[in-house]
């Protein structure tokens, strides 16, 4: 590849250079600055993702381009991904800025890892072949795994970095041997020659490689049987850290399963199609079954979180054809909605103002703090899949690609797991609303609370709407044809 | 009240939506305020009246989701007219007719799914009573009529036998439960649930006097259980109490209170002369046209009526008053005048003047019956 050639490319990368740029650059700001300025590097990240995500909207070619000599793409349905994490990780780190001071972690390194992560994010969504695929997500990983274990003197938060980095690594690894397999079987690490080879006809070596492939991902997804990490980990990092991890890095996974599903594997539709259809099942059952039991509000979440994966697999197994958009609307919806909820477990205090996570601890919140209150009933009718709230024009979509796909099995399970799990979280909100305030809720004073409080209003708000401009989405999921 | 008017507004939406993803977003949003009635404003029990409201309602309407996505994915348009015009295959039909079904019966609520009804409406606040009974249960026979009838016509023809057998049991079964009740709301709501047999029996008959009947009668018993809700409404805000042992001879401290309490009774048992005689009548006579014995099951509703809510007017407003607590209430005031007033002028002008109604839904009755012919012939 000719430098002129790499220069002419590079445009269509602007997102990910602005994004890669802006990191090296904060790095040095920050060790100039020192701890004190967290909170201005935590803003200068913010700025910089928002730009990049904007940039990725803005910069998106109508149809597929793909560059760096076929191992990367741009298309809109990247560019919609990218835009959505770029949202969801500004969001979660806005939220971060003042459990971080509280817990005297104020340091820069959290926003620069989080950067970084979403670097790899954005990577993941675009990657078009093999090598882009893994170098994104242990981008993405590893900075994942340094947030977890970000309060390295609490020994929960310690224990959940270590209990995610070794069962990652068993991911990557398994995600490598897989791709190491269909290189060997196919001779290539592009998506699209994979899929050209395995039209002519399918060997065992390509199958196996391809489930090594699809159970790394689904690791990432969090999706059953691979979620075992998940409520370990959600409950043990920092809760700014688990806000992070339950939106951001979940629609990167998704868009790249997808990605991996439809463009290097979409001749073989019949053998992925009931792999995804087995662990989206899974997934939706075990995220619905498990909750039942929680009481801690982050290891819930974490359950709802895997249920949420079961019914984006859904989408996933529909295929290419009624997928992709259907995939868009709900992730999107799942993520903010997902900032949301967290935005509200970091403003649970009981009365001495220490930070509680048991779902009794919400007990009376209408009375305490009605617009917290609301905000987070709405979340909660919105993940229930209620209208006309957001959530529910997500599973919506889900239903329907499921219908038109002829997997009406799945869209019946997929019901039948939200009722199982609207039960759960109708108790949040009968504590919310119908209990009598126990531990004593109040929420964290000063200035402070004011950019919590807003940006969990915001997002509160956005499940009113966000449902009616799903047809962005669409838009965006029809250009992957 | 900001939950009532959100709910009001719904819905309005529901019986104006001409888009089947649209009533669907309506039907479905009324839970959210309803639940939030039972749960916050309710009685003792009302957290689990509130859980078993919303999950069984869920667990209905996310079958019609499913039903709803496949027909707009077949057909290709979620415009319920152009739905209406659509030929779905006969395996598509019975599908579908159950999934809608599973929502409608829940939402109406028909034997063996009707047993949220009576928690939720011993819990809810008196407002929540009325609403629930005026109009909430009346979506599940819009749906049925707006639905089932002129998009399946062919499943909905091979499922009326069940249809029947189902109102049938659901009008005796009920009747003679809320004859053992010890709590006014439950009696009542019991008595609701019997009467909607009559509607789904009447809808399913397919010919004019059975869809007339079924909707005239979700009018009246709109009006009617309504209006013994509030009866029950302004006792309990007296006495604090349900139970029907607690009360005895209120005639003689309460006179204006007991003619109110004794027209609706009367209403309620379908004495002619009040809008509930019409519904019952017609739908019967419906009924007796296609499937003479379920209407005849159906008459002996009639009877059970007159026996539960007699004694129940007995036991309430004859006899000696024993209970000490009752020697100091007080009758009616003028609010609570006000509010039944509406609801005696059109209990009794619907009951002798039909017609007001039946001018009205005639063309659209006759219409849907006639292309419900047309469909399955």
């Amino acid at each position: 590849m000719t430098p002129e050639l790499l220069f002419s490319q590079l445009p269509f990368a602007l997102p990910e250079v602005v994004l890669a740029a802006g990191a090296l650059a904060i790095v040095l700001i920050g060790a100039f600055l020192g701890d004190k300025q967290a909170r201005f590097i935590t803003y200068l990240c913010v700025a910089t993702l928002l730009s990049a995500g904007g940039l990725a909207v803005a910069n998106a070619p109508s149809a597929p381009v793909v560059i760096f000599s076929g191992s990367y793409v741009a298309d809109p349905f990247g560019a919609y991904a990218k835009m959505i994490i770029a949202l969801t990780a500004s969001a979660s780190l806005l939220l971060s800025v003042d459990y971080l001071a509280e817990k005297k972690l104020e340091r820069p390194e959290f926003p620069i890892l989080a950067l970084l992560s979403a670097l790899g994010m954005f990577i993941m969504v675009s990657s078009h072949d093999l090598i882009a695929l893994y170098i994104g997500v242990e981008m993405q990983s590893l900075c994942l795994y340094v947030l977890a274990a970000y309060a390295r003197d609490d020994a929960r938060s310690s224990e959940a970095g270590l209990k995610y980095f070794v069962l990652g690594a068993l991911s990557s690894g398994l995600l490598l041997y897989g791709c190491s397999l269909i290189y060997g079987f196919t001779g290539s690490v592009k998506f699209d020659v994979i899929a050209s080879q395995v039209a002519d006809g399918r060997s065992i070596g390509i199958v196996f490689g391809m489930v090594f492939v699809l159970c790394g991902l689904a690791f990432k997804m969090s999706a059953a049987p691979f979620h075992m990490w998940t409520p370990d980990v959600y409950e043990g990092a920092p809760t700014v850290s688990t806000a992070f991890f339950a939106a951001a890095p979940k629609v990167a996974a998704a868009i790249l399963f997808a990605r991996v599903c439809f463009e290097a594997f979409g001749p073989l539709i019949k053998d992925w199609s009931q792999i995804v259809a087995i662990m989206a099942v899974t997934s939706m059952f075990v995220g619905a079954i498990f909750a039942l039991q929680q009481t801690n509000i982050k290891r819930l979440l974490a359950y709802s979180s895997i249920a949420n994966m079961g019914y984006a697999l859904v989408a996933i197994a529909s295929g290419p054809v009624y997928g992709p958009g259907a995939l868009l609307v709900f992730i999107s919806i799942y993520a903010v909605t997902s900032v949301g909820m967290f935005g509200v477990v970091l403003s649970m205090r009981n009365k001495e103002g220490d930070r509680v996570e048991t779902i009794e601890a919400l007990s009376g919140l209408s009375q305490t703090n009605p617009l917290l209150a609301t905000a987070m009933t709405m979340m909660l009718f919105s993940v229930m899949g209620i209208p006309p709230l957001a959530g529910f024009f997500g599973k919506w979509e889900v239903i329907q690609a499921a219908s038109a796909s002829h997997m009406l099995y799945l869209a019946i399970c997929l019901i039948l797991a939200s009722v199982i799990s609207a039960f759960y979280y109708l108790r949040m909100i009968k504590k919310i609303w119908f209990d009598q305030p126990q531990v004593g809720m109040m929420l964290s004073g000063g200035t402070t609370a004011v950019t919590l409080t807003g940006a969990t209003v915001v997002l509160a708000a956005l499940t009113l709407v966000i449902g009616f401009v799903g047809s962005l989405a669409s838009l965006a999921g029809a250009a992957f044809q | 009240m900001a939950a009532f008017l959100v709910l009001q507004s719904l819905m309005i939406g529901v019986f104006c939506a001409l888009d089947i993803v649209l009533f669907y977003i309506f039907f479905e949003a009324g839970l959210i305020p309803m639940y939030l009635i039972i749960g916050i404003w309710g009685g003792k029990n009302r957290v689990y009246a509130a859980y078993k409201f919303f999950l069984y309602t869920l667990l209905g309407s996310l079958f019609l989701l499913i039903a709803v996505a496949w027909m707009a994915v077949t057909a290709k348009t979620t415009s319920i007219p152009d739905l209406q015009a659509f030929p779905f295959t006969k395996d598509a039909q019975t599908w579908l007719f159950l999934a809608f079904f599973a929502s409608f019966a829940v939402k109406m609520p028909m034997w063996p799914v009707h047993t949220w009804l009576p928690d939720a409406h011993v819990e809810a606040p008196t407002a929540g009573s009325v609403i629930l009974a005026g109009v909430l249960l009346k979506m599940g026979g819009y749906g049925f009529l707006r639905f089932s009838l002129p998009m399946f016509p062919d499943a909905s023809n091979d499922f009326a036998p069940m249809i029947y057998a189902l109102s049938a049991i659901a009008i005796v079964y009920t009747s003679l439960v809320a004859f053992r009740q010890t709590d006014i709301k439950k009696l009542i709501a019991y008595s609701s649930v019997a009467h909607m047999g009559f509607v789904t029996m009447g809808i399913f008959s397919g010919n004019e006097q059975g869809v007339q009947g079924a909707l005239f009668q979700m009018l009246s018993h709109g009006v009617i259980s309504g209006a013994l809700f509030l009866c029950v409404g302004v006792i309990y805000d007296r006495m604090h109490t349900r139970e029907i042992a607690q009360y005895g001879g209120l005639v003689n401290r309460m006179p204006i209170y007991a003619a109110v309490f004794l027209l609706f009774t009367m209403g309620n048992v379908g004495l002619p002369g009040t809008s509930g005689f019409v519904g019952e009548f017609l739908t019967m006579q419906g009924v007796f046209n296609v499937d003479p014995v379920t209407a005849t099951v159906a008459a002996s509703g009639v009877i059970l009526s007159a026996a539960y809510m007699l004694t129940l007017y007995r036991k309430i407003v004859f006899g000696p008053l024993e209970n000490p607590a009752l020697s100091a209430i007080k009758d009616m005031n003028a609010r609570e005048i006000l509010i039944f007033a509406p609801l005696i002028v059109a209990a009794l002008v619907l009951g002798f003047y039909p017609a007001l109604i039946f001018d009205q839904t005639a063309t659209s009755a006759v219409a849907l019956v006639d292309a419900f012919h047309a469909n399955f012939k």
